[in-house]
């Protein structure tokens, strides 16, 4: 297991995991949060659809379905 | 910036790109496929956290056996003169090429309706990619829907990972689907794998003639409308077939010809020194991508007549593609399936009602910002040329959203 920080709290993750299903696991809603406000969650899984990004260490519109969770990434969702 | 150059570079590591790399390997000159993911083997093959299927191993070891350099997490991003500009770890990265082979594969089709946006509703092939890379559902209850062959292969994979699948809802008319069905005859392999599918899937209905009309949440479940039915469940996957990635080979200026690249019998697309395989010239699964592939490859190393020897298993792979895409064609239905106040673009929130105005996908981009966001287009694009008949504007760089200073 590794830890990731989501939104400031520490997660456990398996290893190998990507960030998009470690976010759906711990019941991240709103992956981000769409121009008329709607919480949305990843949809094609393989990164056309840039539903799924999140900032992930200070870098924002990261696509969190082509990422593998590391070790003490900072995750922010819902921007 | 990084420069590197090959005599050969291949854009997509699935079936297709992985085996037109093999083929090109038995001459000497230098090779790279690159991929916009950490791992190779595409979407077909995508490695289980680390463990894959013994065909795209075995297609993987010889790669690495060969003087091929693998290229991860690269997305490229525009071409200049026998040149691909990408994006790798941040990056700007240029690699020139002597021939190009594109590979780029297809993504699912999605078709807006009344609750496609929530959240708890993906793709078919997208909750199956989720999965694998590590979503657990456990107990989950799943409507998988949408239309074809590949809604039977996510059910099975996502009933292997204990979630519970409800039903299967396949808007494709039963009697074309029978047809099908016995035309495997023609192929006893995936006669084969279609019965030992089949017999898995066992207890699941199978609703043929069906579509969703809408989703809706109530209590935390969500509720799915087929026909006067109502369904409850916790997620549902929902794709329509799939689309043939072009923004490359289009931005490259290779003819595009009825939504695919158009190609000859060697794989040589319009434009010289650049070749297209799999998915990207037509829909036609694992098999046709494998063949035309390989011939590819050859073809690009001058082994035409080596490539010519598998022209016969090609027209069946075509065959059997043509058979495929007849019978899941999308039924007209369909086109009313979003209201106006239904989003098309996601990206951009726009509504079908504020697009539906317009007379070409380009003035509705234009007045409406509908395929402007991050996607730029690859969702909404599909559906609002299935939709409403458009034709699609050619790919303009960047094809990918990159960090300005990398443009």
């Amino acid at each position: 297991m590794i830890t990731i920080i989501v939104d400031g709290k520490g997660i456990q993750v398996d290893e190998g995991t990507t960030l998009a299903a470690a976010l759906l696991n711990n019941g991240i809603v709103g992956f981000r949060t769409s121009v008329t406000n709607e919480p949305r969650q990843p949809l094609c899984g393989m990164g056309v659809c840039f539903e799924c990004r999140v900032e992930v260490d200070g870098e924002p519109h990261q696509r969190s379905c082509l990422i593998t969770a590391r070790e003490g990434m900072n995750v922010i969702t819902g921007g | 910036m990084d420069k590197r150059h090959f005599d050969i570079v291949i854009v997509g590591a699935g079936p297709a790109g992985l085996a037109a790399g093999a083929a090109a390997s038995s001459a000497d000159g230098s090779i790279a496929i690159l991929d916009e993911n950490p791992q190779a083997g595409g979407q077909i093959w995508r490695a289980e956290k680390g463990s894959r299927s013994s065909a795209a191993s075995k297609l993987i070891s010889r790669i690495n056996e060969r003087n091929i350099e693998f290229i991860s997490g690269t997305q490229v991003f525009d071409t200049a003169d026998l040149t691909l500009v990408c994006e790798r770890d941040g990056r700007r990265l240029e690699i020139g090429y002597n021939k190009l082979i594109i590979a780029t594969g297809a993504r699912e089709r999605f078709l807006p309706f009344p609750g496609w946006t929530l959240p708890g509703v993906f793709g078919a092939g997208g909750l199956q990619a989720l999965v694998k890379g590590g979503f657990d559902i456990t107990n989950k209850g799943i409507i998988v829907a949408g239309s074809g062959p590949l809604l039977l292969a996510v059910a099975d994979h996502l009933k292997s990972k204990d979630a519970k699948v409800i039903a299967i809802i396949e808007q494709a008319r039963s009697g074309s689907i029978r047809k099908f069905a016995r035309s495997l005859w023609h192929s006893p392999d995936k006669l084969t794998q279609a019965a030992a599918l089949r017999a898995r899937l066992l207890g699941i209905p199978y609703k043929t003639d069906s579509f969703i009309r809408s989703v809706r949440e109530e209590n935390g479940e969500k509720i799915v409308t087929v026909r006067n039915r109502e369904y409850r469940c916790d997620l549902v996957a929902c794709g329509f077939h799939l689309v043939p990635n072009l923004e490359l080979p289009s931005l490259l200026g290779c003819e595009i010809k009825d939504g695919v690249v158009a190609v000859d019998e060697m794989q040589r697309t319009t434009i010289n020194n650049i070749f297209c395989a799999g998915e990207t010239t037509g829909i036609g699964g694992v098999d046709r991508s494998l063949i035309e592939g390989e011939i590819a490859g050859l073809a690009a190393i001058g082994r035409d007549e080596e490539a010519r020897k598998l022209l016969p298993k090609r027209r069946a792979a075509h065959a059997f593609a043509d058979r495929l895409n007849k019978t899941f064609q999308l039924r007209d239905e369909l086109k009313k399936l979003p209201d106006d106040t239904t989003l098309v673009c996601r990206c951009e929130d726009v509504t079908i009602g504020a697009v539906k105005e317009f007379t070409s996908w380009r003035e509705a981009k234009l007045q409406t910002r509908c395929g402007m966001g991050p996607c730029q287009g690859r969702v909404c694009g599909a559906a609002a040329r299935f939709i409403f008949d458009w034709e699609l504007d050619t790919a303009r760089p960047p094809i990918y959203p990159v960090r300005l200073e990398n443009l």
